[in-house]
């Protein structure tokens, strides 16, 4: 690991008494594919807030893109891109507006917006269905090009919130040949997701139960300490231990 | 700010996209004031007035001429008394006017001591039998060769259109219905799809995701505003006597009102059927009922009266009636004025720290 791109020491998130995210410590390095997994209510989304500048931890530090998380959530945004499980693209617009929109958001010039979005149609394979509304495409181009449109502006890191949720197992594997080029590219992947299998095809994995990270490691390497076949194993070895509920 | 542009050309083609919800905003206007202007009138346009005559003397039949050549009334023809009931019941006419036997004496005393024309109405439409009733009567008294003790002058609306009354009070509904409604259903859609999430997490300002939602939607009402104000002078010829630049300026102020509205219900709805359902029942009936657009809020219990102070619609629909019919400069609202202004300052205050304290 030659860069890191995301450093956090303790962090923690509490709401009242309920320590959402419980003193999480962990490094990203830049063009690593890091996988963070956890039981629904383990303090992921929470977790992926405050790594996005969205929400103020309550104690602990870390800086992401090289940005405090604490007190520069707004530079934080510039530098990252977002994609949520639920589809984000506007379905009332067609893929070239929507382009338009990103980079217009993201403060590109005209030049660089033309000259990404040619080699993002050229990525994609996408001809007539430049000036389709987004909405009449198939779920699987949907999904490829809301990833797409998230790394537009060239960001960092890209956080993708349960990317495939909903998508057949082929379309899968295209969506993560897109993951597999972006990350060779040097734009740092943080990945949540509920397919074990797609656990597998990250460079490292965090497992997070209770709101704290108890095993970080690679895939391998996981698989080792706990003896187990597959991620599914480990995802469940560790997620049985958790003391709350969903 | 290059994406501040971006994200109004993404609302515009949002609104434009949305064909049919477009034609319905742009149309409801013109519908209102068609439905209210024509079809829905409080006016009395024709009575059909039977008449009663024992002795049909010359002054009995000049009262009656004058009542036939005026073209509210119709004469239906002279009845026996012992007819009155029947014809009133078939809806042969609705008022049957009963001269007395001995109209001429009565009608030539100084002080008449006993009634000299009875008006007997059909009163089942309270409305009609009330204003009908009270017209019979001018033009009956106008008859009768001695000056009535009571003068009565109708200003402001001397023929009593009620184009006058409405005009007002649909500008103070349609403005709501577009501003509050389809802005806060239009925010509340993005929180229920997820791209509102995606924007939060783009270096884009929050408020200005939310700013760039009102400008499409406050042109929208603008185009709204001019469709109203030209239905209502050339088509319902309202008078629009005070000055043109007061009324826009008043309007344009509730415009922002409307507009901040929605977005105080957008931070407190989480659907779309929330938001719906909000801006329809607690904006829509208070506005309809207790802003004095159909019923005199002077008549109200004072509970209500009360109670429609907090709606800003009879504020504006009454700042809207003293410059448009009465023709008042714009002096004379500066208390509704102030009002309104208190009113908006208040909700973007509070929407703005609501939709900040959601963020976090």
């Amino acid at each position: 690991m030659n860069e890191t791109v995301i450093s956090v020491r303790n962090l923690t998130k509490c709401f009242g008494n309920f320590r959402a995210v419980d003193g999480i410590t962990f490094d990203v390095g830049r063009g690593e594919i890091f996988g963070f997994l956890g039981a629904n209510g383990a303090g992921k989304t929470t977790a992926m807030r405050m790594l996005c500048g969205l929400s103020c931890p309550t104690s602990g530090s870390g800086t992401v893109a090289g940005f405090d998380v604490l007190r520069e959530g707004e530079r934080i945004k510039r530098h990252i891109g977002y994609m949520s499980q639920r589809f984000s693209l506007y379905d009332d617009l067609t893929v070239l507006e929507n382009i338009r929109l990103y980079a217009g958001i993201y403060g590109l010039s005209h030049r660089q917006t033309l000259r990404r979005t040619a080699e993002l149609f050229a990525r994609l394979d996408f001809r007539k269905e430049r000036s389709q509304l987004v909405g009449a495409l198939p779920l699987g181009y949907k999904q490829k090009l809301a990833f797409s449109v998230a790394t537009l502006h060239s960001p960092e890191i890209v956080f993708l919130d349960e990317p495939t949720g909903g998508v057949d197992p082929l379309t899968r594997r295209q969506f993560w040949e897109l993951i597999y080029e972006t990350a060779a590219a040097g734009t740092t992947v943080f990945v949540t997701t509920h397919y074990m299998d797609e656990a597998e095809y990250c460079s490292r994995v965090s497992v997070m139960v209770d709101g704290q990270i108890r095993a970080l490691d690679t895939p391998a390497a996981l698989k080792r300490r706990f003896c187990a076949e597959s991620m599914d194993e480990v995802f469940r070895l560790l997620a049985r231990e958790a003391k709350r509920g969903d | 700010m290059g994406n501040f542009g971006s994200f109004i050309e993404k609302e515009t083609l949002h609104i434009l996209r949305d064909r049919r919800t477009m034609l319905v905003v742009l149309l409801i206007p013109v519908v209102l004031m068609t439905l209210f202007g024509f079809a829905i009138s409080t006016e009395i346009n024709n009575i059909d007035v039977a008449v009663v005559a024992p002795h049909r003397t010359e002054s009995v039949r000049q009262a009656v001429e004058r009542m036939a050549s005026n073209p509210y009334c119709t004469f239906k023809g002279y009845i026996p008394s012992d007819e009155i009931d029947r014809v009133l019941r078939r809806g042969e006419a609705a008022a049957v006017a009963v001269f007395a036997a001995d109209y001429d004496r009565i009608a030539a005393m100084p002080a008449p001591a006993e009634p000299a024309v009875q008006l007997i109405f059909d009163a089942s439409n309270t409305n009609t039998a009330m204003s009908g009733a009270a017209y019979l009567q001018s033009i009956l008294t106008g008859a009768s060769t001695q000056a009535s003790p009571v003068e009565m002058r109708l200003l402001y609306n001397p023929q009593m259109r009620s184009a006058y009354n409405f005009v007002p009070g649909i500008m103070g509904m349609i403005f709501i219905l577009i501003c509050a409604l389809m802005t806060s259903v239009s925010i509340v859609r993005e929180k229920e799809n997820g791209t509102m999430e995606v924007l939060l997490v783009s270096p884009v300002r929050p408020m200005r995701i939310v700013l760039a939602k009102l400008v499409p939607y406050f042109m929208l009402s603008c185009i709204n505003l001019a469709t109203i104000l030209l239905l209502a002078a050339y088509a319902l010829d309202v008078p629009l006597s005070g000055s043109a630049g007061a009324i826009i300026a008043v309007s344009l102020l509730y415009l922002v009102l409307a507009l901040a509205l929605g977005l105080l219900i957008s931070t407190i709805a989480e659907k779309q059927i929330v938001a719906l359902i909000i801006s329809a029942m607690l904006l829509m009936m208070p506005i309809v009922m207790l802003s004095g657009m159909l019923f005199p809020v002077e008549n109200m219990p004072a509970v209500l009266q009360a109670i429609s102070c907090i709606v800003p619609a009879r504020w504006y629909i009454e700042a809207i009636r003293k410059l448009m019919i009465e023709g008042l400069p714009f002096a004379a609202v500066w208390r509704e004025v102030l009002i309104l202004l208190a009113m908006t300052v208040v909700f973007i205050v509070v929407s703005v720290k609501k939709f900040n304290d959601k963020l976090e």
